[in-house]
């Protein structure tokens, strides 16, 4: 088989990206979501495929940046688009900060502690967020209406979205080149051993949270405005949905590996929008089946099975 | 002769068939959006049925009339799957494809709250029956009209009977208990509003979690504080904690309002315990309003249940109010032109079995006020508003020892 | 805030009520978390479906009182009928992952919680259910100090079921056989356990233990079909805090946590009862992690 390189790829994508809106206006919805799952799947397979930290807490950062911006558009006086710039700059900065922070103090701890307490950290901010009145506690926030057109909005937050899932995949395309990436899976496969070589591995280690921090504001304060309605425990920090996505997507495609979260994220998503049109009554229970299904029996994602596949038709040992 | 025989039977013919064009009536497209499956399925049946059932009456009465032309009324229904985005489609699918110019709400503040830029945008009337919130008419939308009342005169009523029932309404004490989600904490806005205006005290302020399966922190609070009033709002979750945890923790107070005790049951499943509790609803088949369409209260529910073999509920008593509603405004607007529709419905004023019903300038109904039932003996008796009562409120409830 | 916390000092009654009443609380968290610990300890598994056992438990209980059974008969039988419904889900599913990463076991059994809530959503209906175990409350202090009768069972349980297990695991063949295995798979193995029945027979034992809680929730408080989660990451809590091999741990940290959340939401407001919770969690996770560093250590 011909190896399609990356740029193909990211070609036939990038054509679809661009023209699906206008080719399948219904679907516009759906792709903008589609083009933040990817970001989920990305940023966490940083963590989790690459550096081995299983993180159950990117959900904050999203959250972050879902409330910075509904928070500087209702409260800065700036027209909208202004508003909404500086809303997803502030969110970032917010969630890079927090990154920095919590960084500091849990990237210390290993394996599942470090699973339960990022857990423990999304639902934290989820009630902390639904008890503040100035967020709007339970009743969450409601984001000023896009001025355009009917339909001129969700097209553009479907491009916008694309965008960020576009600069991030190149982003971490590029990082994983670097030196950087290879620390990454240094740390994965024996921080010990990384550590005593002399890597700085804290520094790496939280440096790779902000980053997916960083994406993940951004998407956040985009989606918030696409939704146009935030729920501290729905929407902003939604830990048993997103959180949990952002997992599966990146292992069903195959973790640690570049086009795998992406894949996964295409799957996932078409998968449930199917079970929500065909199996309607009954899409979560697909959904839990799918879940075990995925981890117990699929756990190398489909990247990681067409490498298995490839391995052993060439002869070699997988 | 042969020409006299074709000219006398045309003729005849003419005559038969021009009375008949002339008395076909046209029909009045009406469209919604309702929830047939998913999470408010069975709210969503109740919606449908209560709009079947006033448009099957309206017709069979001899339909609508408009500047003289006779029209029945007729919906299309398409299947929200209790899913705001696709409600939002199908609106605009009904008023882009189907040129419906009409629509009838969906089931919930939610799904309403997508609907309405949609509507809002293409200058569509609609009605709705099933979203409260608040929230819905601080927007500005002048294409909106809600029959129901809202979250905010949910417990109004309780409020209201503690001010009269109290020499000093300035020296209640008042504890509430809301569920931290948009609906609980629309009808706690509500409730603060009318308690400043009394001038009560907030002693306690609770909101519970939506995951908390218990409120004992908060009764220990009341047992210490001994409000004199407390009002709890937390779906049917809330209402069954709340009875169960007052009788357990045997938590006084002279008087406890809530809503959705009527979905939680709790007459039927706690018993005692959950007598002397008021109980805010929307509608109750006792209330002695009536009009001539369906009769009163008593008549509509009669009708529900021998067509469809079930209790009346609530929901769908307010949503053949909502068709009640149009049908009035086709007649007074004399135009079918959604605008000169929109206008009539603002100048709605009118009693049906299912309340008065009269807008304000957000939309929203300002001339039915919530019922408020009391537990008595197992049954639930409208208590408020005193007009409509069917017995005397039960007050102060008695302390649990003497229970 | 410092109102309630006034009103605690004020009514020194108030605050026995509330310490107690979150004892009580914490009582049947920490029958779910005996299970939890169990479960970790031996086959290795983050058991994410712990909260919709307790659920499942419940609905046993309350479709049993229905059908006419007397309440407190439904604690037994519950924990019966989930001892047979832990060993099914372990031999259909969990026994996939137990050699496995532990957080691929966190997702799995994440997945099955999703498809157990909705299959309960499904078959029961999402209403919310109680059953009135006509026992009532005892009263202490002049009314001020109120315990519910069935809490009061829950707590006695709770205590009764941590020393039977301590006692099991002590002394029991199968109870031994469970350490065994717990501590050298292996080598349990070669000395004749069958680990595989040993792990099933944890699961279903830990089942069991979420069954009577889940009897004791229907009684105590109401229960519907996504109500699980606060059950799982409470017991989750518990577990973290009290470690996975000592039962005395547990049965402390479960009555304390549920204490502190208690008088949390009482002084903090209920509002940030559940933050307060799961902060002090993510705290005491970094506070060991700091101790075990500083002996260049990690948690485990």
């Amino acid at each position: 088989m011909n190896r399609l390189s990356d740029w193909h790829i990211m070609g036939v994508l990038a054509v679809l990206g661009l023209g699906l809106p206008f080719l399948a206006p219904s679907l516009i919805t759906q792709l903008s979501f589609l083009w933040l799952m990817v970001v989920f799947a990305l940023t966490w397979d940083m963590l989790g495929g690459r550096m081995g930290y299983n993180s159950f807490g990117n959900i904050v950062f999203f959250g972050i940046g879902c409330y910075a911006a509904a928070i500087v558009q209702r409260d800065a006086g700036l027209p909208y688009f202004e508003a909404l710039a500086l809303g997803l700059v502030l969110g970032a900065v917010i969630a890079v900060a927090a990154a920095l922070l919590f960084g500091a103090a849990l990237l210390g701890i290993r394996g599942h502690y470090f699973a339960i307490g990022t857990l423990g950290l999304g639902i934290t901010a989820a009630e902390i967020a639904a008890g503040w009145d100035y967020v709007g506690a339970g009743s969450g926030m409601a984001l000023p209406l896009y001025p355009g057109a009917l339909g001129a909005r969700e097209l553009f937050f479907c491009y916008a979205l694309f965008a960020v899932a576009i600069v991030c995949f190149l982003s971490l395309r590029w990082l994983y080149g670097t030196r950087f990436g290879l620390a990454l899976n240094a740390i994965r496969d024996d921080q010990d051993k990384a550590d005593a070589m002399g890597l700085r591995t804290t520094q790496i280690k939280v440096f790779a949270w902000c980053v997916a921090a960083f994406f993940l504001a951004i998407s956040g304060g985009l989606a918030a405005n696409m939704i146009g309605f935030i729920d501290p425990r729905d929407v902003a920090f939604a830990g048993a949905t997103f959180g949990v996505w952002m997992v599966l997507m990146a292992i069903l495609g195959g973790k640690g590996t570049l086009w795998g979260p992406v894949l996964g994220a295409v799957v996932f998503h078409i998968t449930q929008e199917l079970f929500w049109t065909y199996l309607l009554g009954w899409q979560r229970v697909a959904l839990g089946l799918l879940i075990v299904v995925i981890v117990v029996f699929f756990p190398q994602g489909i990247m990681g099975w067409i490498a298995e596949r490839r391995a052993a038709r060439e002869g070699a040992r997988p | 002769m042969k020409k006299g025989l074709f000219a006398g039977v045309f003729l005849g013919l003419a005559l038969l068939v021009a009375p008949a064009a002339a008395e076909e009536p046209g029909v009045i497209r009406l469209g919604a959006a309702v929830s047939l499956t998913g999470k408010y399925s069975s709210n969503g049946a109740f919606t449908r049925k209560g709009y079947d059932l006033a448009v099957t009456k309206i017709n069979e009465a001899g339909g609508v009339t408009v500047a003289g032309k006779p029209y029945r009324l007729e919906v299309i229904y398409y299947d929200d799957e209790s899913t705001p985005a696709r409600g939002a489609q199908l609106v605009e699918r009904l008023i882009q494809q189907d040129k419906v110019q009409y629509l009838l709400g969906p089931y919930s503040s939610g799904l309403t709250e997508a609907i309405a830029p949609v509507t809002e945008k293409y200058g569509v009337p609609m009605v709705e029956a099933n979203g409260a919130a608040i929230s819905l008419f601080r927007k500005g939308y002048r294409y909106l009209f809600a029959v129901l009342s809202t979250t905010d005169e949910y417990l109004r009523g309780a409020v209201d009977i503690a001010a009269r029932l109290s020499d000093d309404p300035a020296k209640l004490r008042v504890a509430m208990a809301f569920e931290n989600d948009p609906f609980s904490q629309d009808v706690r806005d509500g409730v603060l509003a009318d308690m400043k205006r009394h001038g009560m005290k907030v002693v306690v302020d609770d909101k519970l979690p939506p995951e908390l399966n218990d409120m004992s922190a908060t009764l220990s609070k009341v047992k210490a504080l001994r409000p004199d009033l407390m009002l709890i709002s937390g779906h049917d979750k809330g209402a069954s904690l709340a009875i169960r945890q007052f009788a357990d923790q045997r938590v006084n107070v002279p008087m406890l309002a809530l809503t959705h005790c009527d979905s939680a049951r709790i007459a039927e499943n706690f018993g005692p315990a959950a007598e002397y509790a008021l109980c805010a609803a929307q509608w109750a088949s006792t209330l002695t309003y009536a009009d001539d369409l369906f009769g009163s209260a008593s008549d509509y529910a009669r009708l529900y249940e021998e067509t469809y073999g079930e209790v009346a509920p609530y929901q769908a008593a307010e949503s053949s109010a909502a068709v009640q509603v149009y049908a009035d405004a086709f007649e007074r607007a004399k135009s079918l032109d959604p605008e000169d529709v929109r206008n009539a419905l603002a100048e709605t004023q009118m009693m049906t079995f299912y309340g008065r019903i009269e807008f304000d300038e957000t939309g929203k109904n300002i001339a039915k006020p919530t019922v408020l039932f009391q537990v008595q003996d197992g049954q639930y008796v409208v208590v408020y508003p005193e007009e409509f009562a069917e017995a005397k409120i039960r007050w102060p409830t008695p302390p649990w020892s003497e229970r | 805030m410092l109102d309630n916390l006034a009103l605690l000092v004020q009514f020194p009654a108030v605050t026995v009520d509330v310490v107690v009443n979150g004892l009580l609380i914490g009582a049947i968290f920490a029958l779910a978390a005996y299970g939890m610990a169990l479960v970790w300890g031996v086959l290795n598994i983050v058991n994410v479906v712990q909260g919709e056992l307790v659920v499942l438990g419940g609905y046993v209980t309350f479709l049993l009182v229905q059908a006419g059974m007397p309440p407190l008969l439904g604690l037994p039988v519950s924990a019966v009928v989930m001892f047979g419904v832990g060993w099914v889900i372990y031999r259909a599913i969990v026994f996939r992952v137990v050699d496995k990463d532990v957080f691929i076991s966190i997702l799995a059994t994440f997945g099955l919680a999703i498809l157990i809530q909705q299959l309960a959503n499904l078959s029961f209906g999402a209403d919310v259910r109680s059953v009135d175990a006509g026992l009532g409350s005892a009263y202490f202090l002049d009314g001020m100090v109120t315990v519910a009768w069935v809490k009061l069972i829950a707590f006695v349980l709770a205590l009764v079921a941590g020393a039977a297990l301590w006692l099991f695991l002590r002394h029991a063949r199968l109870g031994q056989a469970i350490r065994a295995t717990a501590q050298n798979p292996r080598a349990a193995r070669i000395l004749g356990i069958d680990t595989g029945r040993v792990y099933a027979a944890t699961y279903a034992l830990n089942a069991a233990l979420c069954g009577a809680a889940g009897s004791l929730a229907v009684m105590a408080w109401t229960i519907h079909p996504y109500m699980g989660l606060p059950y799982t990451v409470r017991s989750f809590m518990v577990v973290v805090v009290a470690g996975v091999g000592n039962v005395g741990a547990v049965v402390a940290a479960g009555l304390g946590l549920g204490a502190l959340e208690n008088v949390a939401g009482f002084v903090l407001g209920t509002e940030f009862q559940i933050a307060f919770v799961f902060a002090l969690m993510v705290a005491i996770l970094v506070w060991r992690h700091g101790r075990a560093a500083r002996r260049r250590e990690h948690l485990k």
